[in-house]
């Protein structure tokens, strides 16, 4: 089985120096672009390949750069940015590309900046990071010395500068115009679109931002073609894909595999299955904006077609497993709580809506919940969706919120009914946050 | 007053961006370096320095969790309390930090040792419950090891 992105990662051991990595292959893509490709063809080879953002919206990434103006007109400078800023509630994959071989993100970054012809690029890495923030750091002044980066790179006439940035904390920084506002010393508050950030990004010039795990494909992608790329999935979407499984599995993790593994296959052979004691109820199949999935979706492929037709989406493919004895009243409480905490507070429908949402839950929670709760629930699963709101971040958390009132609505009218968390152990209400 | 150290690394920052205003976050963030945190009279230097009003400045540095507007103790507890540390029962580390710092979230102990905060997912969610202290991350934590990393920290 092929593993592209995490072939030379190998846990706890030290990520492979730029002389390392350059022996098996590293920053060969570079050379091959600067000598053989000029960046259209970049870009109609990355678009051939069906690659799709990694970060969870899943666009074609050859489709994206394809919106940056070039040629001698286009506006100057041209950014690019990784977006490092991994926040989303339960998933852990980029950091495992970032601490275990930042080179190759870096090589990424090049491809990326080369086919846009951007000569800045960023690191937009969250805060608590620091391992990663280490390993890049270290790694980027390996390819400034090398001459990976910086003026006339390996003789072809590209520039291209690379700077890190450590956020502040917020998960709206990892929604792209968000980001750029934070990387502006604004607050991160997203931007209308449009104009999109191809046209008018980072300070107001053309601007590509690209997951971590998208950027890591690249090297591998130039190299090997696009035939090579399509080829590793096992359903017609590209590419491998870093799946994780977290909550109470026997082997949590996070694992390179084949884009389109069933659910099943990562619940019962990678992570191992229930813990003993433990059954398995539902599950986010990637990341806290995803609508739950349950037992009849077991055999779903995790691909973007796949988890859309079941009624979610792969988001950033790394699930969260609920067991039978974590209530889901709590455990979509704990969701609300936090997107309520993280809404920007720029448009009415999330800033009102969400904490509305999250003392609701609090209420059924503490066995405090009216019947009518339950449709206020519901229309606020609606007034917040897709449309309504200025950004995806409500329309995110209504994910797990309407399919957990569909799935497990028994649950919400038992506590409703009784008056009290069927789960809880005490009779006296304990908090959850 | 910004001292010569603070003002040379935000003149650093402000050179790598089009216009001051732009690196008013790093500018927060060297000051809170050598502060611990961002009081009234460090807003109102970093918003002089970059050419912000305070209330500009203040509205940017409210926004991110990670720069304090009030004083914090020596070291900063970030507990996770996302939803794959919830399943994994983070409310008992919570509830432990509790008793043994006599303190609850955003409380600082008598002694000025630990700040404790909550804190959204740190993207170790194989390994949960987890949390930071300082740059230092503990995960797969147990009650139990709670003490023993607790007296690392003076």
């Amino acid at each position: 089985m092929e593993k592209p992105l995490t072939q030379h990662i190998v846990p706890g051991r030290q990520p492979l120096s730029l002389k390392e990595y350059e022996k098996v292959g590293g920053y060969q893509s570079v050379r091959k672009i600067l000598k053989e490709m000029t960046p259209t063809e970049v870009q109609e080879l990355v678009k051939d390949s069906k690659l799709r953002g990694r970060g969870g919206a899943g666009f074609s990434t050859g489709l994206k750069w394809s919106f940056v103006p070039m040629g001698p007109e286009a506006a100057q400078p041209k950014y690019l940015v990784a977006n490092a800023d991994e926040m989303e509630p339960g998933t852990f994959k980029d950091r495992v590309l970032l601490e275990g071989n930042p080179h190759q993100l870096i090589e990424g970054m090049i491809v990326a900046s080369y086919a846009i012809q951007a000569s800045i690029s960023y690191v937009f890495l969250r805060w608590a990071y620091k391992l990663a923030a280490h390993e890049v750091t270290k790694a980027m002044h390996e390819a400034y010395e090398a001459g990976y980066l910086g003026k006339n790179i390996l003789g072809s006439g590209f520039n291209l500068e690379m700077h890190l940035h450590t956020g502040v904390g917020r998960y709206m920084c990892g929604e792209e115009t968000a980001l750029l506002n934070a990387l502006e010393g604004k607050r991160a508050n997203p931007r209308a679109k449009p104009p999109f950030p191809q046209v008018s990004g980072l300070f107001g010039k053309p601007t590509i931002v690209n997951n971590v795990e998208t950027l890591c494909n690249l090297p591998h992608i130039i190299n090997k073609g696009a035939d090579w790329f399509m080829q590793l999935g096992l359903t017609d979407d590209a590419g491998t894909k870093l799946y994780g499984v977290s909550g109470r599995v026997k082997t949590p993790g996070c694992w390179e595999l084949p884009m389109g593994v069933t659910i099943r296959e990562l619940l019962e052979e990678y992570a191992g299955g229930m813990q003993e004691g433990y059954l398995f109820k539902g599950l986010l199949p990637g990341g806290a904006s995803t609508d739950f999935l349950v037992e009849e979706h077991l055999d779903v492929p995790m691909d973007y077609a796949s988890i859309q037709a079941a009624g979610s989406r792969l988001g950033t493919g790394t699930m969260i497993i609920m067991d039978d004895q974590t209530c889901p009243v709590g455990f979509v409480h704990n969701l609300q709580h936090f997107f309520a905490q993280e809404s920007c507070g720029f448009c009415t429908p999330c800033r009102e809506g969400l904490p509305w949402v999250e003392k609701i839950l609090l209420a059924i929670d503490r066995g405090e919940g009216k019947p009518e709760h339950l449709t206020t629930l519901d229309f606020h699963t609606k007034y917040l969706g897709p449309g309504n709101t200025f950004c995806a971040l409500a329309p995110g958390a209504m994910e797990p919120l309407q399919s957990a009132l569909k799935y497990f609505r028994e649950d919400f009218e038992r506590h409703i009914h009784e008056q009290h968390c069927p789960w809880s152990k005490t009779k006296a209400w304990q908090p959850s946050i | 007053m910004l001292s010569i150290e603070e003002k040379q690394k935000i003149e650093h920052e402000i050179s790598l961006v089009p216009s001051p205003k732009n690196a008013c976050i790093e500018a927060l963030k060297i000051v809170q370096h050598s502060h611990g945190w961002i009081s009234d009279d460090s807003l109102k230097d970093v918003a002089d320095f970059v050419g912000m009003s305070t209330a500009e400045l203040d509205s940017v540095a409210t926004f991110y969790n990670l720069i304090f507007r009030r004083p914090v103790g020596r070291h900063v507890i970030l507990l996770c309390d996302s939803i794959s540390c919830y399943v994994m029962g983070y409310d008992g580390i919570r509830d432990h930090l509790y008793t043994a710092l006599n303190i609850q979230y955003g409380q600082t102990t008598a002694d000025g040792r630990y700040t404790l905060l909550p804190n959204c997912c740190l993207g170790t969610c194989d390994r949960a419950p987890a949390l930071m202290i300082d740059n230092d991350l503990y995960r797969d934590l147990t009650v139990e090891q709670l003490d023993e990393i607790l007296s690392k920290y003076t």
